[in-house]
């Protein structure tokens, strides 16, 4: 529901939003990491639809969808996941976040009902840009999900506004050029105030800004300028290689410095 | 008339009927974009077209000749059979006449990077060789499981200059090399191009790859009225993600007497679930940037192909030839691997010339339908690429050991 979003975003000044893989490594544990997460400071789950052909993502990324799909996870697991958690929480929203080619093989429509009834609030799907996203944007509409679109450092102000029109909810703005995990191996600390401001602008919605962000200060830094900051790439690779206590410790710590600033 | 003005698909938004599209990452639309709107306005440029026509007549060896098979012929008994040489082109394959188009787009635009990805690796030699010619960096994508079937390839590319990057991830093969290739570009958009190898991929590059190699068509079709004073019967090519099928294909399609008949890798048959017969064993789909048939379970995950022959190694197809099959102007068949190894050799024997993996899959279907059509029927198959590349393949699969042959029992068979 936008509803959910909308409160979200009126109720803190920085969201924090979370990305987990669905199912990684396997849906009891996956499901135990999603459903602690508020508790942990997550203001919106972003959770991952395992696909095969993961071509916007980094190594972190592609081998945690790896493990899901050994585990067997699917998009029913994902839509089931996302029920399991509404059964305790309403507040947070979820956004399933994925490819294209899942989502076409149920049926655009069916997804739409499934995950409406399931309790997701939206979804962002990586390479579903403006002019391909019609039917599913249609199927979304009765059931009040958003789709979330993507605006990057090459949406240029020509194309801004068709990227941003008709979207609802927030515009999630992707920090540099590459793949999800890129700047861990960077300092990923560049200035990105104008092109925030000009997606808000824009839109009209707020602007939650990923792709890069691993510490503490740089999600406080994120902060002082957009309205949200994603973190996936480090968290789960700390789940995957310190165990979930440690990430989640690492999900507090994120969650702190995105609410300080 | 201009040479890529008979063309009435795809329509603007990159759509062969339902197949095609722009599915890519928000990153890769303003490129895309920008690829389209110079491809567009250098496809009607004399200059860029007489520039092309240059390198391809004397760089490349066009036109290839058209070649009556005489054996193959009198082996099937029944109409005459002619190969298209593509084989012939420099560096052996189809997949130069493609690389010479676009790298020359490339340098138009201004860009100095050029990656690539590459199965049998003959896109990869094809990419390297133009960029050295222009002196452009090059890196090419490769599966790691293809790297060690396709050696000679590996370092023909780095002979060339090229940077090979392995690709461990999925199956190691086309699909995976072709994910990597795109993690590239979304990485390195400003000054990288990506010359895309077959005719799949987010629009513009089915439409323009299939122009890119729409010369072998023209030139066939030229031919065969020379020859014989008559079109084809039938014009038959293997088919991976369908570029070199698609580029004798093309001049064809408004000529509703000749067939067209495409030829899918069976693997080990398409009902053991081993193979990459999209068209036959698939269904539509949306990945690399287009909707098409695919191989995939009901949960919209893309399986695994399997065929022997690395260039036909991909579980999708262009989207041209899926809407060409669903409109019913083109028919898609299958070869098993254990056709192509015996037709290999067939071919080998009969005309001396070894054909590559991948248009040994389309030789039996040949056959069979030269059967068919009888004495009076005539069929053009393109022979897209040489064999030598696939001698460590064949030798495996045919138990010998040509890699270790030093001690004389290895080679005393030849």
């Amino acid at each position: 529901m936008t509803q959910r979003l909308n409160a979200t975003f009126s109720k803190t000044s920085t969201v924090f939003v979370a990305y987990i893989m669905g199912g990684d490594p396997d849906r009891v544990a996956s499901q135990r990491v999603m459903n602690a997460l508020p508790a942990y400071g997550v203001d919106i789950i972003e959770l991952g639809i395992p696909f095969t052909d993961p071509m916007a993502d980094g190594p972190v990324i592609e081998e945690a969808g790896i493990r899901a799909r050994k585990s067997g996870t699917t998009l029913k697991t994902i839509l089931d996941m996302a029920a399991d958690f509404r059964r305790t929480n309403s507040d947070t929203p979820i956004i399933l976040m994925g490819y294209f080619n899942p989502i076409h093989q149920m049926g655009e429509a069916e997804f739409a009902k499934a995950a409406h009834k399931a309790g997701v609030d939206g979804a962002i799907i990586v390479d579903l840009p403006p002019e391909e996203d019609a039917p599913l944007r249609k199927a979304f509409e009765p059931h009040d999900l958003a789709l979330i679109r993507l605006a990057t450092p090459t949406t240029d102000a020509a194309r801004l506004p068709d990227v941003v029109r008709g979207t609802k909810g927030f515009v999630y703005y992707v920090s540099m050029t590459g793949v999800t995990g890129t700047a861990l191996s960077g300092d990923g600390s560049g200035d990105i105030s104008a092109q925030v401001a000009a997606v808000r602008k824009a839109s009209g919605l707020p602007v939650v800004v990923g792709f890069g962000v691993k510490t503490p200060e740089r999600a406080a830094q994120i902060g002082t300028i957009a309205d949200g900051v994603v973190v996936g790439t480090a968290i789960v690779k700390a789940l995957h290689e310190q165990g979930e206590e440690e990430a989640l410790a690492l999900v507090k710590s994120l969650a702190d410095g995105a609410h300080s600033a | 008339m201009n040479k890529f003005d008979n063309m009435t698909y795809p329509d603007e938004r990159g759509r062969f009927g339902e197949f095609g599209g722009r599915y890519v990452a928000e990153t890769l639309m303003p490129p895309i974009l920008e690829l389209e709107q110079a491809y567009n306005e250098a496809k009607v440029d004399p200059a860029f077209i007489a520039e092309l026509d240059d390198f391809l007549a004397h760089y490349v060896g066009r036109p290839s000749p058209l070649y009556f098979a005489e054996r193959l012929t009198e082996h099937a008994g029944g109409a005459k059979i002619y190969f298209k040489r593509d084989e012939l082109n420099h560096t052996g394959a189809h997949k130069i006449n493609n690389c010479m188009g676009q790298i020359l787009l490339a340098r138009r635009m201004g860009k100095t990077r050029i990656i690539a990805e590459t199965g049998a690796g003959q896109h990869g030699v094809a990419t390297a060789t133009v960029a050295a010619r222009f002196g452009l960096k090059c890196i090419v994508y490769m599966g790691a499981t293809d790297i060690v079937r396709q050696k000679p390839n590996v370092f023909r590319m780095r002979l060339l200059g090229a940077e090979v990057r392995a690709v461990h991830s999925g199956t190691a093969t086309l699909k995976d090399a072709m994910n990597e290739a795109l993690r590239d570009w979304v990485t390195n958009v400003g000054d990288t191009f990506y010359c895309i190898g077959t005719v799949a991929g987010p629009h513009p590059y089915p439409a323009m790859v299939r122009d890119f190699q729409a010369i072998i068509g023209r030139e066939a079709k030229a031919q065969i009225l020379d020859r014989e004073g008559r079109l084809p019967d039938a014009a038959v090519a293997c088919i991976g993600g369908g570029s070199n099928a698609m580029g004798l294909f093309h001049d064809f399609v408004p000529d509703a007497s000749v067939r067209l008949i495409g030829v899918e890798a069976a693997g080990r048959g398409v009902d053991s679930g081993l193979h990459a017969a999209s068209l036959t064993g698939g269904s539509p789909g949306v990945l690399h940037g287009n909707r098409t048939y695919l191989l995939q379970d009901e949960h919209g995950q893309i399986a695994d192909a399997h065929s022997i022959s690395a260039g036909l190694d991909y579980p999708g197809i262009g989207p041209e030839h899926a809407w060409l099959h669903d409109i019913g102007r083109a028919e898609y068949v299958s070869a098993t691997d254990e056709e192509a190894l015996h037709w290999f050799q067939e071919c080998a024997r009969l005309e001396g010339i070894l054909p590559a993996l991948e248009p040994s899959h389309a030789i039996p279907r040949t056959v069979d339908l030269a059967k068919e059509l009888g004495k009076d029927g005539l069929i053009i198959m393109n022979m897209c690429g040489r064999g030598d590349k696939d001698v460590f393949t064949i030798a495996e699969a045919l138990g010998e050991d040509i890699a270790a042959g030093t001690d004389g029992e290895n080679t005393k068979a030849y």
